[in-house]
């Protein structure tokens, strides 16, 4: 459990951290936080030559916030993101997802962004990227793009960042008037990736009848699954069944296929119920 | 007086160091050292053709590649079968490396030694082992199906079969009232300490002397094996554990491969060498424990009473058996926990499977005998439709019937005799500390609130104290310090305390003048080792009586200095004085210098003994059958184990829409004969019950068909955090003293896991209104049991 040998850069500024990455191309890695990363090179699961360490890249560190969106920098640890009042107030789905990302421990050292390029469907961030509709900023030695989520995930552990590209920040749009969220999810120990995790955003019209319903998944697909369940309206029974009907997932060491579909259907209920509260309180004091 | 120290619940002195990062371990050590690591096998059962190290030869800072080919002598057979038993027929063990043939995924092939670790993996990972796979044998269905062997010499891959009765349980099934049969079964699991194995060695060329640190719970075991297997004379190997970051069982088992390889090369290359064993090693290549599956007749009477159990198991021992049948004997021994179980029959296969060796963990086979034990009480108690715990009273051997034998063999080849017990009042306390009879109003009031919780008792009885011996060892220094010494091993039990208390209560000291040395053969050679919950009965009596010895030697030399009767004399804080006479008075530092008469004198205390101050001349200096010195050494070895006991109580609920299970309260009642220490027994408790939930609700080693273990990291390998352990863990004491040992206590080691899934699993049933046969159990396989049983009722 030693890696194999690679080389290391530190960079100073993102240009540099740039260059850098476009100098090695694909044989170079971004190292974030290191919680993913670290484990899979001491397994020797991969060897990449060298490493980018972005732990200096302090422009990188924020989370920032407008009027639409709140944004994210690379460097932002979970902790961080998950003890932003400002973001808390303005999307709380951030929080309700993040306090449910691994233990206090590795959110000290996580970011939210790595754990979002890092593209495991099983991790909360992926999902609530998802169901917001939100994008991140990718940059490369030659250009700035913003991705938005949908084309984003392109399959377990694989993200649309490319090689020599950096992440630079993920933005998600903030809670809407008469609006809710919630997340909720099952896991085998605290802290543990899910066995199966729903994200829930609710919207109401102006007289307070559900206008809209939709619902974001963990665990039981290669990439982020978000599901429009609105037809189902405030009848959160049919919205369960609805999931129910179209996950389809796999099964592992810790669940059946079964129980993570059974899973999906009660977690839908639940946090559909419990963002639809939301969206109710916020109405009234909206 | 000062107050006695035995019952004492101090804070364990050792704990300032540790906690403040101060700790020693295996890899704390050795900076200099050369480091190895392994190729291992990727297969579970093949062939081994080829063996290319061509291209490791090219790394950097490599200095030696080992395969069997090269081994020597002795260290070419096969690793020693440590505890053989007539029954077992048809032993096999491992080579150091790999011969011809690999027996389990994890098996050593090749040993890399080079500059540091990264390097040595380096080249390991360019060595090309060629295999011709074999098939699998995984999982004791395959085993007993026999369709493929392990061993090709071994038929049916059974290792061992063994019988043991009391009684005709044929007729006595015959002639019952009432005949159940169950079958019950439990996964493997594994202790998996927070510090893996390890070894450094350091060959001394000049002094042909061999230094060998291991983390290990037998250094005395350790030295014998490595002399043995490397032909050096016992007095020229040191064995030392460090501190050791836990053992839980594992560690006990010896030698391992990297135990006898690590000093052979340091031997070959004069320099030292250390093996720190990874997560991922220690997940496939130490040891595994647990999985058994049993088949349970029972017959009993009306009222509940046991007419005869005949108990047919099978026992997944892995791909080699160095431990004997030690885990399969317990579980058919203690198994009849505090019942008299009527005609009693168990047998049981020891089976051979591609997988990891298993060895004692925690518990060692009495989680499985309880389970079966237990489950089959509350089996019967449905059946009759009888509370459980009446079927429990109405089988309890009584006091008054203590000793009681029930006439098998246990563990140690001696009969299995209870000492005392008193398991009535036990079950009194748990039922008053969980409140059992009021507990039909808060299932029913639950159940009103669509809530689902459920209660769960188990019992059990645990020899503890095994023999065969051990010693201990007592000196006073001239500054009045006690050292100590015992062979046996400490992996964090608080040894340090607890023997210090029993030193401090016999010589009179203040227990910061005390210091403790265990497993450092250059402190005490004739040890067996930490298992069995044996280190406070064994080595706790020996350095009782080393102490008492080492006091009555104080007592006389200071008699004779203060011209008083011993018998007059007391120690308190360290001063020898004449009770009732102020003044008279001699501290125990100074009796130390006074009892070993010298010639030189090298400070101003030891001028008191030069042979000018002190001596009558009509007398030799050192008096006939006396020694100089205030010292104590002293074994222990009693005729038998001591027998404690203890009951468990759980409540969980079950979310009836997730099938999640949470814990509400977990009660203990717990026997282990007199408290020496209660915040350290209490802290034992704590560790063994998260243990115990462990092996209920999270830990299972995921093998797949082909061997290969699927969750071989801390990721997936479910041990329960401190969010999954109870939050409080409710504890009452009863203490009835065993007769066997001076200080009237009983091991307190392993019980806290012991009745863990028994108790889970009662409980569960209990909220789910259907059995729970099999154990752990995840919420995704409650989740499935309640789909079968719903399809059940419905068809
Ligand atoms: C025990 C444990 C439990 C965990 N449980 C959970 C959980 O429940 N839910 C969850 O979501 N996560 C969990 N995690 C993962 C955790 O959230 C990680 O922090 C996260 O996945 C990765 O963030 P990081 O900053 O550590 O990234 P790193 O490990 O440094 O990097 C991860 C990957 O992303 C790439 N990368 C990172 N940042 C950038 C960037 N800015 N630009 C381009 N590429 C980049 C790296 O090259 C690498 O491939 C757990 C981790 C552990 C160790």
């Amino acid at each position: 459990m030693k890696p194999s040998p690679f080389g290391y850069s530190r960079p100073a500024s993102v240009d540099e951290a740039l260059s850098t990455l476009a100098a090695h191309g694909s044989n170079a890695k971004v190292l974030a936080g290191g919680q993913s990363l670290l484990p899979i090179l001491s397994m020797r699961l991969a060897a990449p030559h060298h490493l980018v360490d972005i732990n200096r890249l302090t422009e990188l560190d924020y989370v920032r916030l407008d009027a639409s969106t709140v944004r994210v920098g690379a460097l932002a640890r979970h902790a961080r993101v998950l003890a932003d009042t400002a973001a808390r107030v303005a999307q709380p789905l951030l929080a309700q997802a993040l306090r449910l990302v691994a233990h206090a421990t590795i959110r000290n050292r996580g970011t939210t962004v790595g754990s979002i390029v890092h593209a495991d469907p099983s991790g909360e961030m992926t999902a609530v990227l998802a169901l917001l509709g939100g994008s991140v900023r990718v940059a490369s030695k030659s250009a700035h793009r913003d991705v938005p989520a949908d084309e984003f995930f392109l399959g377990a552990l694989e993200s649309a960042v490319a090689p020599g590209e950096l992440a630079l920040e993920a933005s998600f749009p903030v809670l809407g008037p008469r609006s809710g969220t919630a997340f909720v999810e099952v896991s085998r120990r605290q802290g543990d990736y899910a066995v199966c995790g729903v994200g829930a955003l609710v919207e109401l019209d102006g007289d307070g009848a559900l206008s809209s319903a939709r619902t974001a998944y963990l665990s039981v697909s290669a990439t982020p699954l978000v599901l429009d369940v609105s037809e189902a309206g405030e009848d959160f029974a049919a919205a369960a069944a609805l999931a129910h009907e179209q996950v389809d997932p796999e099964a592992d060491i810790h669940a059946t296929a079964d129980y993570r579909r059974h899973l999906a259907g009660v977690l839908t209920e639940r946090a559909l119920r419990a963002a639809h509260a939301g969206a109710v309180e916020r109405s009234a004091h909206g | 007086m000062t107050t006695k120290m035995f019952g004492e619940p101090i804070a364990r002195v050792e704990d300032d160091r540790l906690v403040r990062g101060h700790g020693a371990y295996l890899d704390d050590l050795g900076h200099d050292a050369l480091a190895a690591a392994f190729v291992r096998s990727p297969h579970a059962h093949a062939e081994v053709l080829d063996i290319d190290v061509t291209g490791a030869l090219e790394v950097e800072g490599l200095l030696a590649i080992y395969t069997y080919e090269d081994l020597p002598d002795r260290l070419a057979e096969p690793l020693p079968l440590l505890i053989p038993h007539p029954s077992l027929t048809h032993g096999r063990t491992q080579y150091a490396l790999a011969r011809d043939v690999v027996n389990h995924v994890g098996e050593p092939i090749v040993m890399v030694v080079a500059r540091d670790r990264y390097l040595a993996e380096d080249a390991a990972e360019r060595i090309i082992v060629s295999y011709r796979p074999l098939p699998a044998v995984v999982g004791i269905d395959a085993a007993r199906a026999a369709e493929h062997l392990v061993h090709p010499d071994v038929p049916g891959n059974v290792a061992a079969n063994m019988m043991q009765r009391v009684g005709d349980v044929d007729a006595a099934l015959r002639n019952a009232p009432h005949v159940l049969e169950l079958d019950l079964s439990i996964e493997r699991s594994a202790s998996t300490p927070m510090e893996g194995r390890g070894v450094l060695a350091r060959w001394d060329p000049e002094s042909h002397r061999l230094r060998l640190w291991t983390s290990t719970q037998t250094s005395t075991g350790v030295r014998a094996a490595v002399a043995a297997k490397l032909g050096l004379a016992l007095v020229d190997v040191d064995v030392i554990t460090p501190d050791v970051g836990g053992g839980f069982g594992v560690k006990i088992m010896h030698p391992w491969p990297e135990e006898v390889l690590v000093p052979w090369s340091a031997q070959l290359l004069g320099q030292p060498v250390k093996f720190v064993e990874d997560r991922r090693e220690h997940f496939i290549s130490s040891a595994h424990e647990r999985a058994q599956q049993h088949h349970v007749r029972v017959g009993f009477d009306d009222e509940g009473q046991l007419l005869g159990l005949d108990v047919r198991f099978w026992h997944d021992h892995g791909a080699y058996i160095p431990y004997g049948l030690i885990v399969p004997i317990i579980t058919s021994t203690q198994l009849v926990g505090p019942y008299k179980p009527g005609a009693y029959r168990v047998e049981f296969d020891s089976l051979y499977t591609n997988t990891v060796i298993v060895t004692p963990y925690r518990g060692a086979g009495r989680p499985q005998g309880v389970f079966v034990m237990e489950r089959t009480m509350d089996a019967i108690a449905a059946e009759l439709g009888l509370d459980r715990t009446v079927v429990r009273e109405r089988n309890f051997i009584r006091p008054d019937e203590m000793p009681y034998d029930h006439g098998l063999v246990f563990q140690d080849g001696r009969p299995l005799i209870y000492d005392s017990g008193d398991y009535p009042t036990s079950l009194e306390k748990l039922k008053k500390l969980v409140g059992w009879d009021d507990f039909a109003a808060v299932r029913d009031a639950a159940r009103a609130e669509g809530r689902r919780v459920g209660i769960g008792l188990a019992c059990y009885v645990e020899g503890t104290g095994v023999g065969p011996y051990e010693g201990g060892h007592v000196v006073v220094e001239p500054s009045g310090k006690v050292k100590v010494a015992t062979g046996l091993t400490s992996q964090g039990q608080g040894h340090q305390t607890v023997f210090a208390q029993i030193v401090a209560d016999e010589l009179g000291v203040p227990m910061a003048d005390i210091e403790v040395v265990t497993g450092d053969t250059r402190r005490f050679g004739y040890a067996v080792g930490t298992f069995a919950s044996r280190a406070a009965v064994m080595s706790g009596s020996a350095i009782h009586l080393a102490a008492r010895a080492a006091r009555e030697k104080a007592l006389k030399v200071a008699a004779d200095a203060l011209e008083a009767d011993p018998d007059d004399l007391e120690i308190v804080d360290g001063i020898v004085r004449v009770v009732g006479v102020p003044g008279a008075e001699i501290s125990l530092g100074t009796v130390a210098v006074l009892s070993n008469p010298l010639r030189y004198a090298f400070d101003d205390a030891a001028k008191a003994a030069t042979q000018f101050a002190v001596g009558d001349t009509g007398k030799p200096p050192v008096p006939e059958d006396e020694e100089p010195g205030i010292e104590g050494r002293d074994y222990f070895s009693p005729m038998q184990s001591t027998f404690a006991s203890g009951m468990h109580a759980v409540v969980v609920e079950t979310d009836p829409d997730t099938a999640e299970i949470k814990i509400l309260r977990y009660c203990v009642v717990h026997d282990c004969g007199l408290l020496i220490n209660p915040r350290i027994v209490e802290g034992q408790i704590h560790g063994g019950v998260a243990q115990g939930v462990g092996g209920a609700l999270y830990e299972r080693m995921a093998y797949d068909e082909a061997g290969q273990l699927q969750n071989a990291s801390f990721m997936d390998f479910l041990m329960p955090y401190v969010s999954e352990v109870p939050e409080r863990i409710e504890i009452d004491h009863l203490e009835t003293p065993s007769p066997l040992n001076p200080l009237g206590i009983k091991g307190a080691g392993e019980a806290g896991v012991i009745p863990g899934a028994a108790a889970f699993a009662a409980a569960i049933e209990d909220a789910e209104g259907f059995p729970i046969t099999a154990m752990p159990i995840s919420p995704s396989e409650l989740f499935e049991l309640r789909r079968l049983h719903s399809k059940g009722l419905s068809t």
